[in-house]
């Protein structure tokens, strides 16, 4: 090894053990009995068993992922269909739609949420119960993400596949349809993504317009801090491994596509 | 195109542009109501001057600065490093380790928190007693990732040829850095900062959850809200939307600048 290595590999190691150390650790007393970490225990799945028979437990981590899904796809249309608006108007509207979309980007959650808030509920008095300002403020959430992911691949597109498609005779919707809608796929798939995850994040738009009831995975865990229940605190543990394992799984699948994808691009290039 | 059966493809936009305007421009009109009006619905400046005026909002708002900066700061000296490493090495998995630097991203921040208590428990015993270390330690740890990826992006798209002419022209390692790539990697940095700064002046759950008790400007939304306060709440709100104007047009400017210095080269 040479010097360079030895210094990036002292300044690498560290920082992913920062990262990893505190998600890992957890992850390993989940499967004990303990209650606080540190502590000696023994192995156990009793958290796993609790996180998946206690009923308050499992309608938040059901509703916590209905509310991502629907949410998500939601903005997937509208952020999609905001992006070929946007891509196919004169440059007023186009800057004027990226302006626009651009605010609950940069807004801080807390602001999007409480402003919402007092529109729906305060303003227009609507209820929280209906769960509309909730879906409302988490499609606000990720829509712009959508067509922040959508629009680039607008411009990467042959734009003349949508002119041969009407000369040929197809309808502009069914031209949309079948030339335009699988060319921006990736990026429409990519923004539903995003969306998912920006969702199952928040807490801030969450807690300012959900009904009382209704707990998503952040609200719950804030709450749960809150509480002195070790049952519950432990049960997160494991929440907690399996998201972090999930997440793993995805990424490395994600990952190990994009390098075949790579593989098949470079392919190409030296064939051609 | 516009004659075939009056459709243009812009009128796809319509619902979205409908939905912007009533979830997105309309909030901001009655952020601006509230924030004017007292109770009776009366024109007032009195949450303005109030906020400025009174010792513990203006507190409040400098304690937020700290934290924002702070946060920022260790964000930038940890990620920079790692950032120019995972972007100029050719280590062999290197996808894989960007990979892993980036994935925190997509673990619910309150879990993540939740784990990073449980050891800070371990390691400090009671965490009243470092509530301002304990908040810089989560919300770095919270919002690294997103310091990261801009900054990696950025540097590995720079091209390499110009750090061959730096050599070229005799310029040394530590030079061919200073004039090169740490000016050309600014855009990274300046977006990195954006999406830093702002959450760390307002995610209060960070420091409710690590038992700092202090308020952030997030804080007071939330204490207002809870009071139904909303014409205070409200003034906070705009104050935070000021302050992301503020930076918001600075790493903007911070972006284009370097695009232009880019340019030139």
């Amino acid at each position: 090894m040479n010097k360079k290595k030895i210094i990036q590999t002292l300044i690498l190691v560290p920082a992913l053990f920062l990262v990893y150390a505190p998600i890992l650790i957890l992850a390993v007393y989940s499967f004990t009995d303990a209650t606080q970490i540190g502590m000696g225990a023994s192995f156990s799945f009793d958290n796993y068993i609790y996180l998946f028979t206690t009923e308050e437990l499992r309608s938040m981590i059901l509703g916590t992922l209905a509310l991502a899904v629907g949410s998500a796809i939601l903005a997937t249309i509208l952020g999609t269909l905001g992006a070929m608006g946007a891509f196919y108007s004169g440059k007023k509207m186009r800057s004027a739609y990226t302006g626009i979309n651009r605010i609950p980007v940069v807004n801080a959650d807390v602001v999007t949420g409480f402003s919402l808030c007092i529109l729906l509920v305060v303003v227009f008095g609507m209820s929280k119960e209906s769960f509309f300002p909730l879906v409302a403020g988490h499609v606000t959430l990720c829509a712009p993400f959508v067509f922040l992911s959508v629009y680039p691949k607008l411009g990467q597109m042959d734009k003349s596949l949508y002119e041969a498609a009407l000369d040929l005779g197809a309808p502009p919707m069914t031209a949309l349809w079948k030339v335009v809608i699988p060319e921006i796929l990736p990026g429409i798939l990519s923004g539903f993504a995003m969306a998912v995850t920006l969702s199952l994040d928040d807490y801030f738009v969450a807690t300012y317009t959900k009904p009382a009831t209704f707990d998503t995975i952040s609200t719950y865990v804030v709450n749960a801090t809150r509480g002195s229940q070790t049952e519950v605190k432990t049960a997160l543990w494991a929440l907690s491994t399996i998201i972090f394992v999930v997440v793993l799984i995805i990424a490395f699948a994600g990952n190990r596509n994009k390098d075949a994808e790579k593989k098949i691009r470079k392919g190409a290039e030296v064939n051609a | 195109m516009g004659a075939r059966k009056g459709f243009s493809r812009k009128y796809l936009g319509i619902p979205y542009a409908v939905f912007l305007a009533i979830f997105v421009i309309l909030p901001l009109f009655v952020i601006l109501y509230y924030a004017f009006t007292d109770g009776t619905g009366h024109f007032t400046i009195g949450n303005l001057t109030g906020f400025f005026t009174d010792p513990n909002t203006l507190g409040t708002l400098l304690y937020s600065l700290l934290i924002a900066f702070s946060t920022t700061a260790l964000c930038l000296a940890i990620s920079y490093p790692v950032a120019y490493i995972l972007a100029m090495s050719n280590l062999k998995r290197k996808s894989v380790l960007v990979m892993l630097f980036v994935m925190p991203m997509w673990i619910n921040f309150t879990l993540r928190i939740t784990a990073l208590k449980e050891i800070l428990t371990v390691v400090e015993g009671n965490l009243a007693f470092h509530p301002f270390m304990n908040s810089i330690i989560g919300m770095t740890y919270d919002f690294l990732p997103f310091m990261i990826l801009p900054i990696y992006n950025q540097i590995s798209r720079l091209d390499r040829s110009l750090l061959e002419a730096a050599a070229d022209l005799g310029a040394g390692s530590f030079d061919a850095f200073a004039r090169v790539t740490l000016p050309l990697s600014m855009p990274g940095v300046a977006s990195g900062v954006s999406m830093v700064f702002l959450p760390a002046m307002t995610n209060y759950v960070v420091l409710d959850m690590l038992y700092n008790s202090t308020y952030i400007m997030g804080s007071l939304i939330g204490s207002y809200f809870s009071a139904y306060d909303w014409h205070n709440g409200s003034m906070i709100a705009l104050v935070l939307l000021a302050i992301i104007v503020i930076v918001t047009l600075a790493t903007d400017a911070g972006e284009e600048n370097d695009q232009k210095g880019g340019a030139l080269i």
